[in-house]
């Protein structure tokens, strides 16, 4: 099943062009992987999805993403974004408990009651694996946690609140190699139950992770295949020097 | 090379002249007013009304008349300047109507505080008839201070980082919930700090409340916000140029009681913003 489709996805900010002439579909339960160097253009492709950019005063776009097949600007914002949860490239803990931070999302949405709150929180922790290590104490502040945890804290937040997409926007950027491959496992498992995008700055975990893998370069999409295809065969030559690190 | 190491050598020095300059009059004002003040403070002093013509007894009208005027201030200036700083900080897009709101704020804060005063008569006493009372010189202070209040909590707001708001959008939180719940929270203390300047300047200016509530001499204290009242600030004037010979000890004992509430308040307000600053988790 086709979850996203992009159409003719222009992007500008003020002036500077970011995003040229996409055009992409991301299927179900899929891990895509968008890998490119620096400016081009794959976070900010990465914040079209669940609608970041409009922040931005100086942003504009033409071209359609539909979700669905919905445009994703007739859907109502709030629900857009509960529907496609986003985990930043930071880990972002809110200034809360470890236990508020998981529940914010279901508390805004209204819900007061306890007993779900709770069991919520518990099944979201433990979707991301956090669940054992943080269970006695849970009332602590998050910044207390380990940079990993806090990433993992920040997935469980994520879940909480039931998306059907869930966007990585270079999730381990700052993390170390087992922190990293934990929060790899996660996502492995995630994708039986979500639909994940990924972007990463690094080549090798777009290989370990991605179902399909997509390359961006200076703003366009330059090729989108199987992610054997990609790092064994790639039909362009540019996607071909990127992925043996020729150029980053 | 030597010449220009001399040469910083003097700026140096001038530099540091001009820094210990500035601790000359903060340090000679608070012992003059201590040394010459402290005698005259005590129970009596501070709960008593005055007598004789102001030249015995205490100052509790004042005292009193002082925090009634301020308390109506913040009531009046807190909220007004909490919401318009709220909406310059997370709704205002950026144009003319904005810029020309912020334009007002800076030059709110340049008015002389006697215009004010003025401004408070031609309004609040005489085109809205409230009288020389607490409702129009609270307002008066209020006004004054708003440009403080929503400088201030503005730049609170701002520091609230943007990754935050991100997070909580993301979350699928609207943008009123993340500013209630993510925003407001982490800048209270910031909003605190400013809110206490605020209070400082409101008890100590002398000429907004001088047309608008201050009474000369009114020994029995308030009892409704139409009522005039004794300040502290006026009562010190009062007793300084137009009762004669009211002793020395009575004049710095009321400016010393002035100068320890405001530097009360502004204590406090370093206490919260140090407090924040260690606490600040980002």
């Amino acid at each position: 099943m086709v979850k996203f489709e992009i159409h003719d996805l222009n992007i500008w900010f003020a002036s500077t062009q970011a995003l040229k002439q996409v055009n992409l579909e991301i299927q179900a339960n899929e891990i895509l992987s968008v890998i490119g160097p620096s400016n081009s253009g794959k976070t900010t492709f990465l914040r079209t999805l669940n609608r970041l950019n409009d922040l931005n005063a100086r942003f504009r776009m033409t071209g359609a993403v539909e979700l669905e097949r919905q445009d994703i600007r007739g859907i109502n914002i709030e629900d857009l974004r509960r529907r496609i949860g986003m985990v930043f490239a930071l880990p972002l803990p809110l200034p809360l408990s470890i236990f508020e931070n998981v529940a914010y999302g279901i508390r805004v949405y209204g819900e007061k009651r306890k007993k779900v709150l709770g069991h919520k929180v518990e099944e979201a922790l433990q979707q991301a694996y956090l669940w054992e290590e943080v269970k006695d104490r849970l009332d602590e502040s998050a910044f207390k946690l380990s940079g990993g945890q806090q990433q993992r804290l920040c997935i469980a937040r994520t879940l909480a609140v039931g998306p059907e997409v869930i966007l990585f926007d270079e999730p381990c950027s700052g993390l170390d190699p087992i922190s990293t491959a934990k929060v790899e496992d996660a996502m492995i498992k995630l994708k039986e139950k979500y639909t994940i995008v990924l972007v990463t700055n690094n080549v090798k975990q777009a290989a370990r992770v991605g179902d399909r893998t997509a390359f961006f370069l200076s703003g366009e999409l330059i090729e989108l295949d199987k992610t054997e295809k990609i790092f064994t065969a790639p039909c362009d030559k540019r996607t071909d020097g990127y992925v043996r690190g020729e150029f980053g | 090379m030597r010449n220009s190491h001399r040469t910083q050598n003097i700026a140096f020095f001038f530099l540091l002249l001009a820094t210990l300059l500035i601790i000359i009059p903060v340090g000679l004002i608070v012992v003059v007013i201590i040394q010459k003040g402290l005698p005259a403070i005590n129970w009596q002093f501070v709960s008593d009304i005055p007598r004789q013509g102001m030249r015995t007894g205490g100052i509790f009208p004042a005292i009193v008349g002082t925090f009634y005027l301020v308390s109506g201030a913040i009531l009046f200036a807190l909220p007004i300047g909490l919401l318009a700083a709220i909406y310059l900080s997370e709704y205002a897009k950026e144009n003319l109507l904005t810029r020309i709101i912020k334009l007002a704020i800076v030059n709110l804060a340049g008015v002389p505080s006697v215009v004010y005063g003025l401004f408070g008569l031609a309004l609040f006493v005489v085109f809205l008839k409230f009288g020389a009372s607490i409702l129009a010189g609270s307002l008066t202070l209020g006004i004054m201070i708003l440009p403080v209040i929503i400088t201030t909590s503005r730049e609170a707001l701002e520091s609230v980082p943007q990754s935050f708001r991100e997070v909580s959008l993301s979350l699928g939180a609207s943008k009123w919930q993340t500013i209630r719940h993510i925003v407001l929270p982490n800048a209270i203390p910031g909003i605190l700090t400013g809110t206490i300047l605020g209070l400082g300047r409101a008890a100590g200016e002398t000429a907004p409340i001088l047309f608008t509530v201050a009474a000369f001499y009114l020994p029995r204290l308030p009892k409704s916000i139409f009522d005039q009242a004794m300040a502290l600030p006026y009562h010190l004037y009062v007793i300084s140029t137009q009762v004669p010979n009211v002793d020395e000890k009575i004049r710095y004992g009321t400016a010393f009681v002035l100068l320890t509430l405001v530097l009360f308040m502004n204590l406090v307000a370093i206490i919260i913003r140090t407090k924040f600053r260690k606490k600040k988790k980002w």
